[in-house]
């Protein structure tokens, strides 16, 4: 089967790109999104609408859209990169002032059709750009601190933006994508010791902070930290997330209740079942067993990825698509390790199964990158 | 910039082996989450599952139906009614205003009710059933239903409430119940889960309130599924509630009914008792009030009037009020003389009008003096020299030795709120108390039950049916509970010789019958309906000189609080003696002529079974009494008895 050749010695054209696509992949991606879809469905009280039908046609344009980046030629992209980046930060500029507010923060712009999130396509685009630009260094210059510090400026405009928006979580997996994708370009590892040192002085420095003048984090993100750090403090306010979502986990077992008939679901005891707390809903249904299929699932793609990106012997393509599959891993971890009550809740939604548009289409083009890495590996 | 072959290899090689070490990182992340995973859904599996239940389910308490309360024949006293009400749902009624408006123009709901409701309803989450009106009649209530479609809401409900059927009659026996307040839940220290179902109400006043226990029944739950905002998604198991235990009385509601009616306008008490068993038949305080007042919720104005009454209204003065006997004490001291051996039947004792001792003069009642005195005479005319002479022969340790074997100056346990113990005063007792030696004074104030002695109307009920029945009868007033009968046991006898007693039998007996007799004018006619009694009459002022010099002031030009207290007991039917009775009047002057009329007709009453005929009365009284009658406010017919099983045992 020629799409899972991957020493192919030339590139296909026309049509036949269709049969060269990491269909492996797409099936994953699809079977991933299903969850999605029945969960939503579960959530709504047997019912496609309001969420589960609205994520499927969203899912379905994502597919295509998917198909079409993956027609299209890796290196077409790579020249695109610098753009994409900047229409990105132009939108994160554009919410800045003038977009819709939602929980607190600016996050959006109304489409119409849907919401667009440009904090999301940051994620994607400035792996992208990252990618572009390490393809462009001398291998030799990596290390130089003139150019670690342009990359460190690409990063940090964006991460900057979404963190005054304010959206912590978004802000620090663009961080964490970029920062990725400085260690696989090869950077001296001094660097990454020296800035996960800064990293405990700066959250030292955010906890000694609190309370006073120059405040880094607002009151509802200290909370947040609070109850991650001791949820049974306030199992009403602000614990009630992480309590509740763990009852829901918990209370799944090795097999869970079954279909439509989780508790804490049909009870309205866990909110935002439907986007960010959805991995506990399917935890509560489906047990040990689900959740960790979902796991599975995950890191099977995760792999896809990876080995394309050994594949590819184009630099740019194999940083993009190992940016995408960090950018992709952050997603899921830090949203399990949140439902669970490993990491403070941020708001991340779980990849391909939260109901969003904004988060599903970037996803869907970002594979659709990853598609394209895979079909253009020839050399 | 065109890469050269070996840049590409090294390039490679580089993000190989980085991708190693993030892929390690990938598989020791996914590794914790996994095991995070393990342990929530595995390994605390169990208490996450019933934290889940705790979240789920909620526990509704269902109210217990409190039990019913009967007279001795099953006449109902306390039950249950519905209590037709209309609640609305705020999230189902749209526009709230208009459809309480719409209420309003269909039930009689003053503006402050809708006020308050327009509060409540706004103050409580939108799905949660709001109270707005309660009481309702059926014809509100049927109104409200034809209206249903244009008040969106609104629910018509059914509960319970007390209610007493007989009202005022029985509020001195029966009481009343209210709702639970936290001064209540402090007194008691009852814990019970069904205090804190809401509008729950406890007794909180005599019977309603001594058996409580028994009427109170057990709360029942509703275990629901909540969602977390707390609506009641679905009923998951139901656990009845135990209704409570049903409580008979001893005491019959017609002659209840009779005595409170015989005694309105007057500030009275007054007590019968079934000399055979101890039975309370009736337990009567007048004025009284109607209980239902204090179910519904008493306004101020009325708990103000009821409160400021000088009768007292609220006040149970057969049982609470402590009174000095007056000349119905003399029985106590003329058996305490025979038994003792102080006096003999015959022996006489001269009366002058007054006799000194120690300094004072000790008057009788008569001016003038009764002539020699024996001692069927002395009890018939009650002569009070007779008593101080015979007094000082017995002294007052035997007297009220003799006093507490008859049921005064001792607590008689009732299941009512204000039970008084009296007082059979002793040396010892004033030497305590004052801390001053006793005097013979003191003797002789004692032995015409004036002094220190104090006794309730039930005291001298039961005193009474002790000297009628010469056995030790203890008062009772459950008959059953939840059908299985209480008590029943025969007294014990006094240790009397029964021909003292017959002889103060018939010195009572002439009391009444002999037309010399204080309470001749209160006879009855026809032997079986004779009546053995005794009048008393006692002073609620000290005399002053000043008016000692200005002569006797009659009763009747003193203001009423100054007036002596009127006072009978007795018995009957005087051969085989059934009924006793006790009766006080406050202030209302002699006990000839303000309390025998009373304690005959109610004695009456009692051995008829039914408001007596006139020809049981004396020839120029029948009409005087049919008008009374005919006036007093009594059951047109008795009051049907329940359906509801009586006896289950």
């Amino acid at each position: 089967m020629s799409f899972l050749e991957y020493n192919v010695k030339s590139t296909p054209t026309g049509w036949r790109k269709i049969l060269h696509l990491n269909w492996a992949l797409a099936l994953l991606l699809v079977s991933v999104a299903s969850v999605g879809f029945l969960m939503l469905y579960s959530v709504a009280g047997g019912s496609f609408s309001p969420w589960a039908e609205t994520q499927m046609q969203r899912f379905a344009l994502g597919f295509l859209a998917m198909l079409i980046v993956a027609m299209v030629p890796i290196w077409f992209w790579r020249n695109m990169s610098v753009l994409a980046y900047v229409v990105s930060l132009l939108l994160l500029l554009y919410v800045e002032f003038f977009g819709a507010t939602g929980g607190g923060a600016q996050r959006w712009i109304d489409l119409g059709f849907m919401r667009l999130q440009p904090s999301e396509m940051a994620k994607i685009t400035v792996v992208m750009m990252l990618a572009a630009y390490y393809d462009w260094l001398d291998l030799g210059k990596v290390s130089h601190p003139l150019f670690v510090a342009i990359p460190l400026l690409i990063i940090g405009v964006p991460v900057g933006l979404t963190f005054i928006q304010p959206d912590l979580g978004t802000s620090l997996l663009i961080l964490m994508g970029g920062g990725a994708v400085l260690f696989m370009a090869g950077v001296h590892w001094l660097y990454f010791a020296s800035v996960i040192a800064l990293g405990i002085g700066a959250v030292t420095a955010v906890f000694s902070s609190r309370g006073t003048d120059w405040a880094l984090l607002a009151d509802y993100q200290y909370a947040r930290i609070d109850t991650f750090l001791d949820p049974s403090s306030d199992p009403l306010g602000a614990g009630y997330h992480i309590t509740q979502s763990q009852i829901a986990l918990g209370s799944g077992g090795w097999t869970g209740r079954g279909f439509m008939q989780g508790t804490q679901i049909r009870g309205d005891f866990l909110p935002e079942s439907h986007t960010d707390f959805i991995f506990p809903t399917l935890a509560e249904e489906f047990g040990f067993v689900g959740a960790a299929s979902l796991l599975l699932l995950y890191v099977l793609i995760l792999i896809f990825c990876i080995a394309t990106a050994l594949m590819a012997r184009d630099r740019f393509a194999s940083l993009l698509v190992m940016g995408i599959a960090v950018t992709f891993f952050l997603y899921f971890a830090v949203n399990m390790a949140m439902v669970m009550g490993l990491a403070p809740v941020v708001g991340v939604p779980l990849p391909l199964v939260s109901y969003g548009g904004s988060a599903m289409l970037v996803l869907m083009v970002a594979f659709g990158l990853v598609q394209s890495a895979h079909i253009h590996r020839a050399r | 910039m065109k890469k050269t072959q070996k840049e590409i290899e090294d390039s490679a090689r580089m993000i190989g082996r980085r991708s190693l070490i993030v892929g390690g990182v990938f598989v020791g992340t996914g590794a914790v989450l996994a095991g995070r995973m393990r342990y929530l859904q595995v390994e605390r599996a169990d208490d996450f599952r019933l934290l889940a239940e705790e979240n789920r389910i909620n526990l509704r308490l269902l109210p217990p139906e409190r039990g019913l309360i009967f007279d001795r024949s099953g006449v109902l006293l306390a039950g249950n009614e519905q209590n037709y009400r209309i609640t609305l749902v705020r999230e189902d009624a749209g526009d709230v205003d208009a459809v309480l408006d719409e209420v309003a123009r269909l039930v009689n709901m003053d503006l402050r009710a809708l006020e308050r409701a327009r509060e409540e309803i706004r103050r409580r989450p939108g799905f949660v059933p709001v109270t707005i009106a309660d009481r309702l009649s059926w014809e509100e209530m049927s109104s409200v239903a034809v209206n249903a479609p244009a008040l969106p809401g609104v629910n018509p409900e059914v509960g319970l409430s007390r209610a007493y059927p007989l009202g005022a009659d029985f509020a001195h026996v029966v009481g009343y119940v209210g709702p639970v307040s936290d001064w209540y839940l402090e007194q008691t220290g009852d814990t019970d889960p069904v205090l804190q179902i809401p509008d729950f109400q406890v007794g909180r006043y005599n019977v309603e309130d001594k058996v409580e226990d028994v009427l109170r029944g057990r709360a029942g739950t509703s275990r629901v599924e909540v969602n977390a905002s707390g609506r009641v998604m679905r009923e998951v198991d139901r656990d009845p509630a135990t209704p409570g235990g049903d409580v008979q009385l001893t005491v019959d509601a017609g002659l209840q009914n009779y005595v409170e009616a015989r005694m309105s306008g007057e500030s009275a008490g007054a007590v019968v008792m079934d000399c055979v068993s101890g039975e309370v038949l009736a337990i009567a305080s007048a004025p009284t009030f109607d209980p239902n007042l204090f179910v519904r919720g008493i306004s101020t104005t009325q708990w103000a009037g009821l409160n400021e009454d000088p009768y007292r209204p609220l006040a149970n003065k057969a049982t609470q009020g402590l009174y000095p006997p007056g000349s119905t004490y003399k029985m106590v001291v003329a058996l305490a003389a025979l038994e003792g051996g102080f006096i003999t039947a015959n022996e006489t004792i001269p009366c002058a009008g007054s006799i000194e001792v120690g300094n004072r003069r000790f008057h009788c009642w008569r001016r003038g003096g009764h002539g020699r005195m024996n001692l069927l005479e002395s009890l018939s005319q009650s002569c009070d020299v007779y008593y101080y002479e015979l007094a000082q022969r017995v002294g007052i340790e035997n007297i009220s030795a003799m006093a507490r074997r008859l049921g005064c100056g001792v607590r008689h346990d009732l299941p009512l709120s204000g039970i008084a113990e009296g007082l059979a005063p002793t040396m010892d007792w004033k030497r305590r108390r004052f801390d001053e030696e006793w005097v013979v004074g003191d003797t002789l104030n004692a032995s015409i039950g004036q002094g220190f002695v104090l006794s309730s109307p039930l005291h001298l009920a039961v005193m009474t049916a002790r000297i009628a029945s010469g056995r030790a009868l203890e008062p009772s007033l459950i008959r059953s509970i939840d059908g299985v009968r209480q008590g029943g046991e025969d007294a014990p006898g006094l240790g009397i010789d029964p021909a003292h007693l017959a002889l103060v039998h018939r010195g009572m007996w002439q009391v009444s019958n002999d037309p010399r007799g204080t309470a001749y004018r209160s006879r009855t006619m026809g032997d079986a309906y004779a009546i053995a009694g005794k009048t008393g009459t006692s002073q609620v002022r000290n005399i002053t000189a000043a008016e000692r010099a200005a002569g006797v002031i009659r009763n009747e030009d003193l203001p009423w609080e100054r007036r002596d207290h009127a006072l009978f007991v007795g018995f009957a039917p005087f051969d085989n003696p059934r009924y006793a009775v006790s009766v006080l009047v406050e202030h209302g002057g002699g006990g000839s002529t303000a309390a025998a009329p009373i304690g005959r007709d109610i004695l009456l009453r009692a051995q008829v079974g039914d408001v007596p005929p006139p020809e049981l009365y004396p020839v120029g009284q029948r009409r005087e009494i049919e008008a009374m009658h005919d006036s007093l406010p009594i059951f047109e017919t008795p009051p049907v008895p329940s359906g509801r099983e009586l006896t289950r045992a």
